[in-house]
């Protein structure tokens, strides 16, 4: 079995730390992952709200790409990247004359052989996570899916598409303690972060109220949106709300970091706009 | 029944052109209201989603609701979140038919004015992964400002970015750019003249 990996165009700059904590956690669990050769960006929303043969063609090279090296999965951490490969896929499959005309657009044939798995999946797979952990993560915390890891639910047959619960069940293993919530799978803004500023806030700070209200120390992504719009966007959030936040949000491959005892550096953590501390009575209430 | 608008620009035929696009039948849409109360824009909406599929629908007899379907602001404020599919009881595709009519309102040059920055940032988008085959940020958050005239916003983020080495001064490439470019060139939209 071998796994690709897709980091796309955000883990390479604004969200470099995602990358980081994966490849350290991955390093240290002894796994490797290759990056498909020569990888293109997805086209992310952009290419899929202007343009509907280039939404298929971007991902249909990637993935012809790495069916070429032989990889018969491709790990996609970022979420709006997974949901486009997968999307790719599911419709090329689905249809045999677009199959054809978008492989001939790329030049290359795609077949569909390489499985798109996200984030989860990859973690949830790897057996006796929880004997890695040596400083357990025991923090109350809010796991944020957003929205495009478990939707459209037959696309992505992953989880379910509300009220998930494999993140849940991860942050357990190395030791938290995931909170219900109500804001597990709504929308952060995503890809308005830059041009609707204004609706990100908005959408944000409903999350961020929500993950605060019900007691969480940590918000938990799997998303480069997700946490450039809920920590990069704090500012604009806590004009929009009149108030502070003063939560952290953290890649899951950072709280599985911390909790393998990797160092917060390697992790990334010094990158975040919000930064990651836990207030002493935070932690003592921690105990109910 | 009116039967002297057949000449209109977006015609009748738009909830035809919907299906053949995406295969979703908008006539099946019994306006339970769903898509509306789950989608986390619908307040920011001139038509929340349900009214643009009854606008589809009405679309077939009064070929003005086609026209207000793709002047709409909604069409560019769908986020794609999927929640208005995740909860349709007739199981339509939603956000697949606000793509449809995305597309429909650029080839026809009838985007809403407040949708300018939305689009600006998806062309600036674009216009870097056409370049470099990878989305170089602060290529494309310049090209945006040149777009949107939004030149001050921001300002002081990118130094932080810089400081904390989130920003990259210079692009990673995809080695082979020139057939990035060919598909490009062999896309729907190549042959529309990108402002």
């Amino acid at each position: 079995m071998k796994t690709g990996f897709y980091p796309g165009c955000s883990m390479k700059g604004s969200a470099r730390e995602y990358s980081e904590s994966l490849l350290a956690v991955a390093a240290a669990l002894g796994r490797d992952l290759p990056e498909v050769p020569d990888w293109n960006c997805c086209g992310a929303t952009a290419a899929h709200n202007l343009d509907p043969d280039l939404a298929l063609a971007l991902p249909a090279r990637i993935l012809a790409a790495a069916e070429k090296e032989g990889m018969d999965e491709v790990l996609v951490p970022c979420a709006a990247c997974y949901s486009r490969l997968s999307v790719t896929r599911h419709e090329l499959l689905a249809d045999e004359a677009l199959r054809r005309r978008i492989s001939g657009l790329v030049e290359a044939d795609f077949r569909g052989s390489a499985r798109v798995l996200n984030i989860i999946e990859w973690l949830a797979a790897i057996p006796g996570l929880e004997g890695m952990v040596k400083a357990p993560f025991a923090r109350r915390v809010a796991c944020y899916y957003g929205c495009l890891l478990v939707r459209p639910a037959g696309v992505v047959n992953f989880d379910r598409p509300e009220e998930p619960q494999s993140m849940d069940l991860l942050m357990k293993k190395i030791g938290a303690e995931p909170l219900d919530w109500a804001f597990k799978t709504e929308c952060c803004g995503a890809g308005f972060s830059v041009s609707r500023t204004d609706l990100v806030a908005k959408l944000s700070g409903l999350i961020l109220e929500d993950a605060v209200a019900r007691g969480a120390e940590a918000v938990i992504v799997a998303c480069p949106m997700c946490h450039l719009n809920l920590d990069m966007r704090r500012p604009n959030i806590e004009r929009r709300a009149g108030k502070k936040y003063h939560i952290p949000v953290i890649y899951i491959t950072q709280a599985l970091g911390l909790a393998m005892g990797l160092p917060a550096k390697k992790l990334g953590l010094q990158r975040h706009k919000v930064a990651v501390k836990f207030p002493a009575a935070n932690s003592a209430a921690k105990d109910i | 029944m009116r039967s002297d608008n057949h000449a209109h620009p977006a015609g009748p035929a738009l909830a035809d052109r919907v299906l053949e696009k995406t295969g979703v039948d908008v006539a099946r849409c019994y306006q339970c209201g769903k898509c509306s109360a789950g989608c986390p824009l619908a307040a920011d909406m001139d038509f929340p989603p349900s009214q643009v599929m009854h606008l589809l629908q009405l679309a077939a007899g009064f070929p003005e609701y086609a026209e207000l379907a793709l002047r709409s602001h909604t069409i560019w404020l769908c986020l794609t979140c999927e929640i208005c599919y995740c909860r349709c009881p007739m199981e339509l595709d939603i956000p697949k038919v606000m793509d449809a009519l995305r597309h429909e309102s650029l080839a026809q040059k009838k985007t809403n004015p407040k949708a300018r920055d939305i689009i600006a940032f998806h062309r600036a988008f674009l216009d870097s992964v056409r370049t470099t085959g990878r989305l170089f940020e602060m290529g494309q958050v310049i090209d945006y400002k040149l777009r949107s005239g939004h030149f001050l916003q921001d300002m002081l983020q990118a130094p932080w970015m810089f400081l904390v080495g989130k920003l990259h001064l210079l692009p990673e490439r995809v080695r082979d750019r020139r057939l990035l470019g060919r598909i490009f060139a062999r896309t729907s939209k190549a042959k529309e003249k990108r402002p």
